[in-house]
C-alpha cells in the first residue's frame, strides 16, 4: 500500500514538473506583460501601459492583422483542397496513385530553411517575387501536406458501404460526399484546418524568406522588434496570442474528440 | 413492383471467373434466394444487379427494362447490407428518410411515409434515437424501413441477418417474410445459410464458383437435387457412386441401389445416389420386413449423437459411413456397435449423373 501512495506522489510530482516546463516559460512572460519594469525587475508593479502602447505600435497591428488573414485563407484554401485531395486518393484508382501519395509526405520532412530559400528562387523567377502573396502561397503549399494526412487517417475508418447504401437509395456522387462522406471527415477536416492555421500562424522562416519590410507577419515583426531593442509590447501581444489560440484550442477540442466516434 | 431477369451474365477480376453465364429469372412478388458457399459469386451476382458493378456480357433487366449500364442510384432498388451501413450522423428517422431527401420529396410528405415505414418494422416510437443506440435487431429493421421507404422496384438483401445471434434471426426472418408479404415486393435475398435459404425464399438458386449449380423451389431442390454438390450443400445427403444400371446404380462391391427419381442416366455411365438421412430406416433386422422392392443395406453403428427430438446414427458399412436421422418416437434406442440393418425405398433416391 505505502508503494502505491510513494508512486502516486512520484506521478504527480513528475505531471506538474512537466507542465511547468511546458507553461512556466509563457507564464512569466504574460505576467511580465503587465510589469511595470521594462526589464523584468521585481517586485512586480501592475499595469496595463504596455498593452496600451501596443495599441499605438501600428507596425506590430499590421503584422498582426496580416499573420490572422493570411492564416485564415490558408487554411481555408489548404483544407477544402487537402480534404479533395483526399477523398480522390480515397476514392479513385488512377495511374501513378502510389507515386503521388509517397510523394505527398517528403515536404512535411524537408527543412523550411530550405523549403523558404527554393521558394524565394522559384517565386523571383517566375515573377511573384516577395509579399503577402507570396508569403500565402507558401503556407498554403506547406500546410496541404498536414491537412492530406489528417484527413486521409479519418478517412480509413470510414465504411465504403455507407457510400454504397446512400447510392442505392438515389443519392448522387454530390449528395453522397455532402450528406455522408463529409459528415463523418468532419473531425479529421477540422483537425487537419487547425494544422494549417498553426502551420501558418507559427510560421517564421518561410515568412522571414517572403516578406518585405512593409508586407510582413507578425512572428517576423516580433523577430524584427526584439532585434532593434526588446520592449514588453512583445510581452503583451504574445499574452493576446496565446490566450486567444489556447482558448480556440480548448473550444475545438469540447466539440470534437479527435479520432474516435462523436 | 417487377421482376428481374439475368441472362447469361458473366464477370470476371482479373483471371478470376466470379460469374460464368449465370441466368436467372426472378418472377415478380417472389422471395428468392440466392445459396452457396463464399466465393461462389452470389454477392458478385447481388451486386451486378443492384448496379454497383456492371456485367462483362449479358443482360439485366428490372421490369423488362435493360438496366445492365444503368448506375444504382438511377436502378430504384433498395439494398440492406450485411453491416446495415445506417448513416452514423443521422438520427433513425433521418436514416429512414434519406432516400425520399434525395429525391427532393416534401417535407410533410417525408414525414409521413417515414412514420409509415418505421411503424411497419415496429420502431414507430424509435425515430428520434441515434444508430449507435440501438440493438442490432432494431438496426436491422431500420436498415429494412429505409430500404423499402422509397417502394423500390426490388429489395436486395445481402447476408443480412448474418450479424444476429440464433434466436433473434428466426425472429428476423419471420419478420422480414411478413413485410415482405404485405409490400409484395420482389425480393433477392443472398445467404450461405441453407436453413435459412429453405425456411424463408419462394425460390432458392444455388451457386458454386461462379455458375448455376440448381434453381427452383426449395422442396424441388431438396427433394430431387441434381448434383451432388447441391445434394450435400442443402440439406444433409449420403451419396453412392457406381455405375448406372437404368433402374438405378450398382456399386463397386456389386450391390444395386434402385432409384426412381432423379435424372435419367443411360446404363453404363457413372452415376451417383443420393438419399437424405431422415428417409432411411435403420433396425436390428429382426422386426417385419421391408416392403418388396425395397434398398437394403447391412452395417454396424459407429456413433449415436442424441438431440432430443430425434438421433443421428453414423453407420459404417465398407468403408462408408452412412448417416440415419431417426424421430425420437420412444422406440428402442440402438447401442453404439451394434450390427444394424439399412432399408429405403427407391422413391427416396435420386439419381444423379455423374458431373
Amino acid at each position: 500500500m505505502a508503494t502505491t501512495r510513494i508512486l502516486e506522489w512520484v506521478g504527480r510530482f513528475y505531471v506538474v514538473l512537466l507542465l511547468g516546463f511546458l507553461y512556466l516559460p509563457i507564464i512569466i512572460m504574460a505576467a511580465m506583460s503587465f510589469n511595470a519594469s521594462p526589464f523584468y525587475q521585481l517586485p512586480f508593479e501592475w499595469t496595463t501601459d504596455w498593452y496600451a502602447s501596443l495599441w499605438q505600435n501600428d507596425q506590430l497591428i499590421a503584422a498582426t492583422w496580416n499573420s490572422i488573414e493570411i492564416a485564415i485563407i490558408t487554411t481555408l484554401i489548404s483544407t477544402v483542397l487537402g480534404s479533395m485531395a483526399s477523398l480522390a486518393l480515397y476514392r479513385y484508382e488512377f495511374r501513378g496513385k502510389k507515386v503521388l501519395q509517397a510523394l505527398l509526405f517528403p515536404p512535411i520532412a524537408i527543412p523550411w530553411l530550405i523549403t523558404g530559400t527554393a521558394m524565394l528562387i522559384f517565386f523571383f523567377g517566375v515573377g511573384i517575387g516577395r509579399g503577402l502573396v507570396a508569403i500565402l502561397l507558401g503556407h498554403v503549399a506547406l500546410a496541404l501536406p498536414y491537412v492530406i494526412v489528417v484527413v486521409s487517417a479519418r478517412l480509413q475508418t470510414f465504411a465504403p458501404e455507407l457510400e454504397e447504401a446512400a447510392r442505392s437509395l438515389g443519392a448522387n456522387q454530390w449528395q453522397v460526399t455532402m450528406r455522408v462522406t463529409l459528415p463523418w471527415i468532419m473531425p479529421g477536416v477540422i483537425a487537419g484546418g487547425l494544422f494549417a492555421f498553426a502551420v501558418s500562424f507559427d510560421q517564421f522562416v518561410v515568412s522571414y524568406f517572403l516578406s518585405t519590410p512593409g508586407q510582413t507577419t507578425l512572428p517576423v515583426e516580433i523577430y524584427a522588434a526584439i532585434r532593434k531593442g526588446f520592449t514588453p509590447e512583445i510581452n503583451a501581444v504574445s499574452t493576446i496570442i496565446i490566450v486567444v489560440s489556447m482558448a480556440l484550442m480548448l473550444l475545438t477540442a469540447r466539440f470534437f474528440k479527435f479520432g474516435g466516434e462523436k | 413492383m417487377a421482376g428481374v431477369q439475368v441472362a447469361n451474365v458473366s464477370r470476371s477480376f482479373g483471371a478470376h471467373k466470379a460469374l460464368d453465364n449465370v441466368s436467372i429469372d426472378f418472377a415478380d412478388g417472389g422471395f428468392y434466394a440466392l445459396l452457396g458457399p463464399s466465393g461462389s459469386g452470389k454477392t458478385t451476382l447481388l451486386r451486378q444487379i443492384a448496379g454497383f458493378d456492371f456485367p462483362d456480357s449479358g443482360r439485366i433487366a428490372i421490369g423488362g427494362e435493360s438496366v445492365e449500364r444503368v448506375p444504382v442510384e438511377k436502378r430504384r432498388i433498395g439494398m440492406v447490407f450485411q453491416n446495415y451501413a445506417l448513416f452514423p450522423n443521422m438520427s433513425v428517422a433521418d436514416n429512414v428518410a434519406f432516400g425520399l431527401s434525395v429525391r427532393g420529396e416534401a417535407k410533410a410528405t417525408i414525414a409521413t411515409e417515414v412514420q409509415r415505414a418505421l411503424d411497419l418494422v415496429q420502431l414507430g416510437k424509435l425515430g428520434g434515437r441515434k444508430p449507435h443506440q440501438l440493438s442490432g435487431g432494431q438496426r436491422q429493421r431500420v436498415a429494412l424501413a429505409r430500404a423499402i421507404v422509397t417502394k423500390p422496384r426490388v429489395l436486395l438483401l445481402d447476408e443480412p441477418l448474418g450479424a444476429l445471434d440464433k434466436a433473434l434471426r428466426v425472429d428476423m426472418q419471420i419478420e422480414l417474410k411478413r413485410i415482405q408479404r404485405e409490400i409484395g415486393i420482389t425480393t433477392i435475398f443472398v445467404t450461405h445459410d441453407q436453413e435459412e435459404a429453405l425456411t424463408m425464399s419462394d425460390r432458392i438458386g444455388i451457386l458454386r464458383d461462379g455458375r448455376l449449380v440448381q434453381e427452383g423451389p426449395p422442396e424441388e431442390i431438396y427433394d430431387r437435387p441434381q448434383s451432388e454438390f447441391a445434394a450435400t450443400f442443402l440439406g444433409d445427403a449420403n451419396i453412392f457412386r457406381g455405375d448406372a444400371t437404368g433402374s438405378g446404380i450398382k456399386l463397386p462391391d456389386g450391390t444395386t441401389i434402385a432409384a426412381s427419381t432423379g435424372a435419367s442416366v443411360p446404363a453404363g455411365a457413372k452415376a451417383s445416389c443420393a438419399v437424405r438421412p431422415e428417409r432411411i430406416r435403420i433396425s436390428t433386422g429382426a422386426t417385419k420386413p421391408d416392403p418388396a422392392g425395397a434398398n437394403m443395406l447391412t452395417g454396424q453403428v459407429s456413433k449415436r449423437i442424441f438431440a432430443g427430438n430425434n438421433s443421428t446414427y453414423f453407420v459404417d458399412r465398407d468403408g462408408q459411413t452412412l448417416k440415419v436421422i431417426v424421430q425420437n418416437t420412444g422406440a428402442e434406442r440402438l447401442a453404439e456397435g451394434q450390427p444394424v440393418v439399412l432399408s429405403w425405398s427407391p422413391g427416396s433416391t435420386v439419381l444423379i449423373a455423374a458431373a
